[in-house]
């Protein structure tokens, strides 16, 4: 019974940052059709502007609310280098896909190689404050307290991303540009203003993953971010190309599966995400929401 | 004097070459339909003047919107300038409920006016809370014209209002259409000849990719060759 516990909320807290990679790439690639291969370097920025922030910024530190601020300056970088990459990369090549995958891949690559160049390829410590080591005692399981921190992260983006979508006047034309964008702007809007936007809340999402995750696996390396970025384009595909509620079912469903088949029989739980893919795709292909931001 | 001007309308898409100099001008005030049989580019037209076209489609002409040329101008801005458009499969979020989808559509700077919408289409006010993709053809319809009627627009482009929707709807719509025409001049393209008949002053026949009438509409619908060889129907029914 602990065991099924344990698991269930390493599994969350794993669903927790599928979750926070695959909020943004949904609402970027259903409002924007843009494929963001990119993605896995805003997580990446995160991380090591966290770790950064934790040794050097003056006020941060790697325990505590100096932990806290070294996060925030994290998802701070985070966001301003995805709303970056939007206005001088992604807002020239709109339309163009192909042109559009190959500056994500290739940003991605160069990221990764100027990590390496700038703090070497080995995976670095990543700072992990006290309280987050702590066991709490559920049900006999005694559980790490970073999974709550991330469970908790998640659903507070989660929460405050349906309520940017649902009460405001951005959120409606995000929510509207999702289901047939050019339709919005032949309302008379200008949807692109809102890309940025998505771009930005994308990023601050997967930063947040980025600075995080660090915490859960304990240490951080240069090519973190594209190996969740994978699961992120999963959950993507698998909770419907565009919705957010979508992506966090779908993020739990991976999490939890990968989790459990990983314990019975290590390595299995990757091929069962892989498997799960292919039977959405061919049971229920346009995800298990459709294309409907919130829904 | 017109309020929209179209010269040498020129498109191809993917190699078709769809529109082949199209030239005519839409009157300020009444309805001028745009007929002509299936597939012979009067959406195309449509959305060539608001700039809706494809990707890689190939546009040359002049197409001029209260006397200002309007040629490849983003489609926002010049909705914003007061052309209102209505597309063939009506363009309502289906995700999003009828009071959103009007919510939309409101301009920064100008007041909505939802006592309009609201007094010809009461059914969209009871229906707020509605998802608008759980309405009926007709419903989407009167939501679709609902949401150009909220601002004051100098011209309304209305794509096949009343395709597939049930006879007793179609009279609906068309009443509806008759109203907003004695406010606002409106491009309308229709299959339905009854309702051209019923509403429309002036006509625009395209054929093979060129325009082939232009004139009063009654005198085309009238005549029954004429209407025969271009539209490819029999005589115009009477509404």
């Amino acid at each position: 019974m602990s065991t099924i516990v344990l698991l269930t909320l390493t599994g969350l807290g794993l669903a927790a940052l599928y979750f926070l990679v695959a909020s943004g790439l949904a609402l970027v690639f259903g409002l924007a059709d843009v494929l963001n291969f990119a993605h896995g370097l805003f997580l990446s920025v995160g991380a090591y502007a966290t770790w950064w922030a934790a040794g050097h910024l003056p006020g941060a530190g790697p325990s505590g609310w100096g932990f806290a601020l070294a996060v925030l300056f994290g998802v701070v970088c985070g966001t301003a280098v995805a709303a970056l990459v939007e206005l001088v990369l992604i807002r020239p090549l709109y339309r163009r896909t192909i042109e559009q995958v190959l500056v994500t891949v290739g940003l991605s690559l160069a990221g990764v190689a100027l990590l390496q160049a700038s703090w070497g390829s080995d995976p670095r410590p990543y700072p992990r404050p006290q309280w987050t080591q702590e066991l709490t005692t559920i049900a006999g399981a005694r559980v790490p307290n970073d999974r709550f921190l991330l469970i908790g992260a998640a659903i507070a983006v989660l929460l405050g991303l349906l309520a940017f979508l649902k009460y405001t006047r951005i959120g409606l034309v995000i929510r509207a540009g999702v289901e047939d964008r050019s339709m919005v702007t032949a309302l008379g809007i200008d949807v692109r203003r809102a890309f940025t936007l998505v771009f930005a809340i994308g990023g601050a999402a997967a930063a947040l993953a980025g600075a995080l995750g660090g915490v859960f696996t304990g240490a951080i390396s240069p090519t973190g971010g594209s190996s969740l970025l994978i699961f992120g384009f999963i959950v993507v595909v698998i909770g419907g190309m565009g919705s957010v509620t979508g992506a966090a079912y779908a993020a739990v469903a991976v999490g939890l599966l990968q989790q459990f088949v990983n314990y019975t029989s290590p390595g299995l739980g990757d091929i069962c995400v892989v498997a799960l893919l292919a039977v959405v795709l061919l049971v229920r292909p346009q995800g298990i929401t459709g294309k409907v931001a919130t829904s | 004097m017109t309020i929209l001007d179209i010269a040498g309308l020129d498109v191809r898409i993917a190699g078709s070459h769809i529109l082949q100099g199209v030239t005519f001008g839409v009157a300020p005030q009444g309805v001028t339909a745009l007929l002509g049989r299936n597939g012979v580019g009067k959406t195309t037209t449509l959305k060539a003047v608001l700039g809706l076209l494809p990707r890689g489609a190939d546009l040359a002409g002049e197409v001029r919107f209260g006397g200002r040329r309007v040629t490849r101008q983003q489609t926002f801005k010049l909705v914003r300038d007061g052309l209102g458009y209505v597309p063939e499969d009506r363009g309502v979020f289906g995700g999003l409920t009828v009071a959103e989808n009007l919510r939309l559509a409101e301009r920064p700077g100008a007041a909505p006016d939802y006592e309009r919408v609201y007094g010809l289409f009461p059914e969209l006010q009871r229906r707020g809370r509605q998802r608008a993709g759980t309405l009926s053809g007709g419903q989407q319809q009167m939501l679709a014209i609902g949401r150009v009627l909220l601002n004051p627009n100098r011209l309304l482009l209305i794509d096949e209002p009343t395709k597939g929707l049930a006879p007793k709807v179609v009279g609906e719509v068309a009443a509806a259409l008759h109203a907003v025409a004695q406010v606002v001049p409106m491009l309308l393209v229709e299959q339905n000849l009854a309702v051209v008949r019923r509403l429309a002053q002036d006509a625009v026949v395209i054929a093979a990719g060129k325009v082939a009438y232009t004139g009063p509409a009654p005198d085309l619908l009238d005549y029954t060759e004429k209407t025969k060889s271009l539209l490819g129907v029999g005589k115009a029914d009477h509404a």
